[in-house]
Protein backbone atom coordinates (compact mmCIF):
# COMPACT_ATOMS: atom_id res chain seq x y z
CA UNK A 1 0.00 0.00 0.00
CA UNK A 2 1.37 3.41 -0.91
CA UNK A 3 2.25 5.43 2.13
CA UNK A 4 0.05 8.36 1.15
CA UNK A 5 -2.96 6.00 1.24
CA UNK A 6 -2.14 5.08 4.84
CA UNK A 7 -1.99 8.73 5.84
CA UNK A 8 -5.18 9.57 3.94
CA UNK A 9 -6.99 6.63 5.57
CA UNK A 10 -5.93 7.93 8.94
CA UNK A 11 -7.29 11.38 8.05
CA UNK A 12 -10.56 9.87 6.79
CA UNK A 13 -10.94 7.91 10.03
CA UNK A 14 -10.38 11.06 12.08
CA UNK A 15 -12.88 13.00 9.91
CA UNK A 16 -15.46 10.24 10.29
CA UNK A 17 -15.06 10.37 14.05
CA UNK A 18 -15.47 14.15 13.94
CA UNK A 19 -18.60 14.00 11.80
CA UNK A 20 -19.96 11.38 14.19
CA UNK A 21 -19.38 13.74 17.08
CA UNK A 22 -21.12 16.55 15.17
CA UNK A 23 -24.14 14.34 14.45
CA UNK A 24 -24.40 12.85 17.92
CA UNK A 25 -24.07 16.27 19.57
CA UNK A 26 -22.77 14.78 22.84
CA UNK A 27 -20.60 17.84 23.30
CA UNK A 28 -21.92 21.27 22.26
CA UNK A 29 -21.62 21.73 18.49
CA UNK A 30 -19.73 25.00 18.78
CA UNK A 31 -16.94 23.07 20.51
CA UNK A 32 -16.95 20.25 17.97
CA UNK A 33 -16.64 22.71 15.09
CA UNK A 34 -13.38 23.98 16.54
CA UNK A 35 -11.79 20.53 16.90
CA UNK A 36 -10.09 20.51 13.46
CA UNK A 37 -8.51 23.86 14.30
CA UNK A 38 -7.17 22.40 17.54
CA UNK A 39 -5.92 19.38 15.62
CA UNK A 40 -3.95 21.45 13.10
CA UNK A 41 -2.59 23.75 15.80
CA UNK A 42 -1.48 20.86 18.00
CA UNK A 43 0.16 19.14 15.03
CA UNK A 44 2.09 22.35 14.34
CA UNK A 45 3.05 22.67 18.00
CA UNK A 46 4.23 19.07 18.03
CA UNK A 47 6.44 19.73 15.02
CA UNK A 48 7.92 22.90 16.48
CA UNK A 49 8.46 21.18 19.83
CA UNK A 50 10.25 18.25 18.19
CA UNK A 51 12.50 20.60 16.21
CA UNK A 52 13.18 22.62 19.38
CA UNK A 53 13.98 19.59 21.50
CA UNK A 54 16.09 18.12 18.72
CA UNK A 55 17.99 21.36 18.41
CA UNK A 56 18.63 21.60 22.16
CA UNK A 57 19.78 18.01 22.40
CA UNK A 58 21.69 18.11 19.12
CA UNK A 59 24.61 15.77 19.70
CA UNK A 60 27.92 17.42 18.90
CA UNK A 61 31.40 15.95 18.94
CA UNK A 62 34.14 18.60 18.98
CA UNK A 63 36.61 16.02 20.30
CA UNK A 64 36.13 14.01 17.10
CA UNK A 65 37.50 16.86 14.99
CA UNK A 66 40.67 16.84 17.12
CA UNK A 67 41.01 13.06 16.85
CA UNK A 68 40.52 13.26 13.09
CA UNK A 69 43.30 15.83 12.76
CA UNK A 70 45.59 13.43 14.63
CA UNK A 71 44.61 10.60 12.27
CA UNK A 72 45.28 12.84 9.26
CA UNK A 73 48.76 13.73 10.52
CA UNK A 74 49.45 10.06 11.22
CA UNK A 75 48.35 9.05 7.71
CA UNK A 76 50.40 11.82 6.07
CA UNK A 77 53.51 10.77 7.99
CA UNK A 78 52.96 7.18 6.95
CA UNK A 79 52.67 8.08 3.26
CA UNK A 80 55.68 10.37 3.44
CA UNK A 81 57.64 7.46 4.88
CA UNK A 82 56.36 5.16 2.10
CA UNK A 83 57.11 7.69 -0.60
CA UNK A 84 53.55 8.29 -1.73
CA UNK A 85 53.06 11.91 -2.70
CA UNK A 86 49.65 12.86 -1.40
CA UNK A 87 50.32 16.56 -1.75
CA UNK A 88 48.97 19.11 0.70
CA UNK A 89 46.05 21.50 0.85
CA UNK B 1 29.13 -16.86 -1.65
CA UNK B 2 31.67 -19.23 -3.13
CA UNK B 3 34.65 -17.88 -1.25
CA UNK B 4 33.34 -18.36 2.28
CA UNK B 5 36.02 -19.66 4.56
CA UNK B 6 35.61 -21.52 7.81
CA UNK B 7 37.54 -19.96 10.65
CA UNK B 8 37.08 -21.26 14.22
CA UNK B 9 33.67 -22.51 13.16
CA UNK B 10 32.63 -19.01 12.09
CA UNK B 11 32.07 -18.00 8.52
CA UNK B 12 34.45 -15.35 7.26
CA UNK B 13 32.70 -12.92 4.99
CA UNK B 14 34.19 -10.54 2.50
CA UNK B 15 33.34 -6.86 2.55
CA UNK B 16 33.50 -4.49 -0.41
CA UNK B 17 33.82 -0.82 0.47
CA UNK B 18 32.60 1.40 -2.35
CA UNK B 19 33.86 4.98 -2.24
CA UNK B 20 32.78 7.42 -4.96
CA UNK B 21 35.29 10.24 -5.42
CA UNK B 22 35.55 13.54 -7.21
CA UNK B 23 38.62 15.66 -6.45
CA UNK B 24 39.46 13.82 -3.23
CA UNK B 25 43.20 13.37 -3.84
CA UNK B 26 44.30 13.81 -0.24
CA UNK B 27 41.16 12.47 1.42
CA UNK B 28 41.16 9.16 -0.44
CA UNK B 29 44.72 8.43 0.68
CA UNK B 30 43.89 9.16 4.30
CA UNK B 31 40.69 7.16 4.20
CA UNK B 32 42.46 4.13 2.68
CA UNK B 33 45.14 4.33 5.37
CA UNK B 34 42.49 4.47 8.10
CA UNK B 35 40.48 1.58 6.63
CA UNK B 36 43.57 -0.63 6.64
CA UNK B 37 44.34 0.52 10.18
CA UNK B 38 40.91 -0.29 11.58
CA UNK B 39 40.08 -3.46 9.62
CA UNK B 40 43.09 -5.64 10.33
CA UNK B 41 41.45 -9.05 10.62
CA UNK B 42 38.77 -8.55 8.01
CA UNK B 43 38.71 -9.72 4.41
CA UNK B 44 37.87 -6.63 2.42
CA UNK B 45 38.43 -4.71 -0.80
CA UNK B 46 38.06 -1.02 -1.55
CA UNK B 47 36.33 -0.05 -4.79
CA UNK B 48 37.10 3.56 -5.72
CA UNK B 49 34.69 4.96 -8.30
CA UNK B 50 36.30 8.15 -9.54
CA UNK B 51 34.36 10.45 -11.83
CA UNK B 52 37.28 11.77 -13.85
CA UNK B 53 38.71 14.05 -11.15
CA UNK B 54 41.06 16.63 -12.65
CA UNK B 55 43.10 16.89 -9.43
CA UNK B 56 44.95 13.59 -9.84
CA UNK B 57 42.84 11.45 -7.52
CA UNK B 58 43.34 8.48 -9.84
CA UNK B 59 47.14 8.79 -9.82
CA UNK B 60 47.06 8.70 -6.03
CA UNK B 61 44.81 5.64 -6.06
CA UNK B 62 47.26 3.91 -8.43
CA UNK B 63 50.08 4.64 -6.01
CA UNK B 64 47.97 3.22 -3.20
CA UNK B 65 47.36 0.12 -5.31
CA UNK B 66 51.12 -0.41 -5.56
CA UNK B 67 51.44 -0.03 -1.81
CA UNK B 68 48.51 -2.16 -0.67
CA UNK B 69 47.91 -4.44 -3.66
CA UNK B 70 45.66 -4.23 -6.69
CA UNK B 71 43.40 -6.92 -5.27
CA UNK B 72 42.71 -4.80 -2.17
CA UNK B 73 42.12 -1.48 -3.91
CA UNK B 74 40.16 -1.47 -7.15
CA UNK B 75 40.05 1.67 -9.26
CA UNK B 76 36.95 1.69 -11.43
CA UNK B 77 36.86 5.17 -12.93
CA UNK B 78 34.24 6.80 -15.08
CA UNK B 79 34.88 9.46 -17.69
CA UNK B 80 32.92 12.30 -16.12
CA UNK B 81 30.72 13.28 -13.21
CA UNK B 82 27.64 11.08 -13.46
CA UNK B 83 26.07 11.25 -10.02
CA UNK B 84 26.12 9.32 -6.78
CA UNK B 85 23.44 6.70 -7.44
CA UNK B 86 25.02 5.47 -10.65
CA UNK B 87 28.44 5.54 -8.97
CA UNK B 88 27.22 2.89 -6.52
CA UNK B 89 25.70 0.81 -9.33
CA UNK B 90 29.01 1.08 -11.20
CA UNK B 91 31.06 0.07 -8.15
CA UNK B 92 28.66 -2.74 -7.31
CA UNK B 93 29.37 -4.41 -10.66
CA UNK B 94 32.97 -4.99 -9.56
CA UNK B 95 32.33 -5.75 -5.88
CA UNK B 96 33.13 -9.34 -4.97
CA UNK B 97 32.18 -9.20 -1.29
CA UNK B 98 29.21 -10.72 0.52
CA UNK B 99 28.57 -7.31 2.02
CA UNK B 100 28.93 -3.83 0.58
CA UNK B 101 29.76 -0.74 2.61
CA UNK B 102 29.13 2.65 1.07
CA UNK B 103 30.79 5.71 2.51
CA UNK B 104 31.79 9.25 1.54
CA UNK B 105 35.38 10.05 0.67
CA UNK B 106 35.44 13.46 2.35
CA UNK B 107 36.46 12.14 5.82
CA UNK B 108 33.07 13.01 7.32
CA UNK B 109 32.68 9.24 7.68
CA UNK B 110 35.46 7.81 9.81
CA UNK B 111 36.60 4.23 9.04
CA UNK B 112 36.98 3.55 12.77
CA UNK B 113 33.24 2.82 12.85
CA UNK B 114 33.51 0.02 10.28
CA UNK B 115 34.10 -2.70 12.93
CA UNK B 116 30.89 -1.68 14.75
CA UNK B 117 28.89 -1.94 11.49
CA UNK B 118 30.29 -5.43 10.89
CA UNK B 119 29.74 -6.49 14.50
CA UNK B 120 26.14 -5.23 14.50
CA UNK B 121 25.41 -7.11 11.29
CA UNK B 122 26.89 -10.36 12.61
CA UNK B 123 24.92 -10.02 15.86
CA UNK B 124 21.55 -9.25 14.30
CA UNK B 125 21.88 -10.68 10.77
CA UNK B 126 20.37 -7.41 9.56
CA UNK B 127 20.09 -6.74 5.83
CA UNK B 128 21.22 -3.16 6.32
CA UNK B 129 23.20 -1.46 9.06
CA UNK B 130 22.98 2.31 8.83
CA UNK B 131 25.05 4.88 10.68
CA UNK B 132 23.06 7.41 12.67
CA UNK B 133 24.26 10.75 13.96
CA UNK B 134 21.21 11.41 16.11
CA UNK B 135 21.53 8.92 18.97
CA UNK B 136 23.71 8.62 22.07
CA UNK B 137 27.31 8.08 21.03
CA UNK B 138 26.74 9.78 17.68
CA UNK B 139 27.06 13.43 16.79
CA UNK B 140 27.96 16.11 14.33
CA UNK B 141 30.79 18.60 14.30
CA UNK B 142 31.17 21.71 12.20
CA UNK B 143 27.54 22.70 11.64
CA UNK B 144 26.24 26.15 12.41
CA UNK B 145 22.83 26.82 13.98
CA UNK B 146 21.13 27.20 10.58
CA UNK B 147 22.48 23.87 9.38
CA UNK B 148 21.34 22.15 12.58
CA UNK B 149 17.89 23.75 12.35
CA UNK B 150 17.47 22.63 8.73
CA UNK B 151 18.59 19.14 9.61
CA UNK B 152 16.21 18.81 12.57
CA UNK B 153 13.30 20.27 10.59
CA UNK B 154 13.94 17.90 7.71
CA UNK B 155 14.13 14.98 10.11
CA UNK B 156 10.88 15.84 11.93
CA UNK B 157 9.07 16.23 8.59
CA UNK B 158 10.33 12.87 7.37
CA UNK B 159 9.55 11.09 10.64
CA UNK B 160 6.02 12.55 10.71
CA UNK B 161 5.11 11.79 7.12
CA UNK B 162 7.16 8.76 6.12
CA UNK B 163 7.46 6.67 9.33
CA UNK B 164 10.73 5.24 8.04
CA UNK B 165 11.74 3.35 11.17
CA UNK B 166 15.26 4.80 11.23
CA UNK B 167 16.48 7.93 12.98
CA UNK B 168 18.91 9.22 10.34
CA UNK B 169 17.53 9.15 6.80
CA UNK B 170 20.06 11.20 4.90
CA UNK B 171 23.18 9.67 6.37
CA UNK B 172 25.09 7.71 3.76
CA UNK B 173 27.44 5.57 5.82
CA UNK B 174 25.83 2.14 5.48
CA UNK B 175 26.50 -1.56 5.23
CA UNK B 176 24.29 -3.69 2.98
CA UNK B 177 24.03 -7.35 2.17
CA UNK B 178 25.15 -7.29 -1.43
CA UNK B 179 21.95 -8.76 -2.87
CA UNK B 180 19.87 -6.32 -0.81
CA UNK B 181 21.78 -3.34 -2.16
CA UNK B 182 21.35 -4.66 -5.70
CA UNK B 183 17.63 -5.08 -5.14
CA UNK B 184 17.03 -1.69 -3.51
CA UNK B 185 19.29 0.35 -5.77
CA UNK B 186 17.51 -0.84 -8.91
CA UNK B 187 14.25 0.74 -7.73
CA UNK B 188 15.74 4.10 -6.77
CA UNK B 189 15.63 7.02 -9.19
CA UNK B 190 16.49 10.07 -7.04
CA UNK B 191 19.69 12.04 -7.29
CA UNK B 192 22.17 13.27 -4.71
CA UNK B 193 20.91 13.95 -1.23
CA UNK B 194 17.43 12.47 -1.68
CA UNK B 195 18.94 9.26 -3.05
CA UNK B 196 20.11 8.19 0.43
CA UNK B 197 16.65 8.80 1.83
CA UNK B 198 14.96 6.91 -1.00
CA UNK B 199 17.28 3.93 -0.50
CA UNK B 200 16.48 3.52 3.18
CA UNK B 201 12.73 4.20 2.84
CA UNK B 202 12.36 1.70 -0.01
CA UNK B 203 14.39 -0.88 1.90
CA UNK B 204 12.18 -0.35 4.93
CA UNK B 205 8.99 -0.74 2.83
CA UNK B 206 10.34 -3.91 1.27
CA UNK B 207 10.56 -5.33 4.77
CA UNK B 208 14.33 -5.61 5.08
CA UNK B 209 15.66 -5.63 8.62
CA UNK B 210 17.52 -2.39 9.29
CA UNK B 211 19.74 -1.82 12.32
CA UNK B 212 21.50 1.35 13.43
CA UNK B 213 24.90 2.13 14.90
CA UNK B 214 25.98 5.52 16.22
CA UNK B 215 28.51 7.43 14.14
CA UNK B 216 30.02 10.87 14.42
CA UNK B 217 30.11 13.20 11.48
CA UNK B 218 32.86 15.79 11.13
CA UNK B 219 31.93 18.10 8.26
CA UNK B 220 34.39 18.46 5.41
CA UNK B 221 37.94 19.10 6.56
CA UNK B 222 39.51 19.61 3.14
CA UNK B 223 37.70 21.05 0.15
CA UNK B 224 34.40 22.87 0.07
CA UNK B 225 31.06 21.55 1.26
CA UNK B 226 28.79 20.48 -1.54
CA UNK B 227 25.59 21.56 0.23
CA UNK B 228 23.68 24.46 -1.34
CA UNK B 229 20.46 26.38 -0.72
CA UNK B 230 18.49 24.55 -3.40
CA UNK B 231 18.97 21.39 -1.33
CA UNK B 232 15.94 22.28 0.78
CA UNK B 233 13.68 22.45 -2.29
CA UNK B 234 15.14 19.17 -3.56
CA UNK B 235 14.54 17.60 -0.16
CA UNK B 236 10.88 18.66 -0.04
CA UNK B 237 10.33 17.41 -3.58
CA UNK B 238 11.92 14.12 -2.58
CA UNK B 239 9.68 13.87 0.48
CA UNK B 240 6.52 14.31 -1.61
CA UNK B 241 7.85 11.87 -4.21
CA UNK B 242 8.45 9.20 -1.56
CA UNK B 243 5.06 9.89 0.02
CA UNK B 244 3.38 9.17 -3.32
CA UNK B 245 5.48 6.26 -4.53
CA UNK B 246 6.41 4.15 -1.52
Amino acid sequence: MKHIIKILSLLVAISAFWIGLLQAAIVPRSHTWLLPVYFVVSLGCYGLLMVGVGLMQFPTCPQEAVLLQKDITEAKDYFKHKGVDVGSD
Amino acid sequence: MADEKENNGEKKYKYSIIIPTYNERLNIAIIVYLIFKHLRDVDFEIVVVDDGSPDGTQEIVMQLQKLYGEDRILLRARAKKLGLGTAYIHGLKYASGDFVVIMDADLSHHPKYLPSFIKKQLETNASIVTGTRYVKGGGVHGWNLMRKLTSRGANVLAQTFLWPGVSDLTGSFRLYKKEVLEDVISSCVSKGYVFQMEMIVRASRKGYQIEEVPITFVDRVFGTSKLGGSEIVEYLKGLVYLLLTT
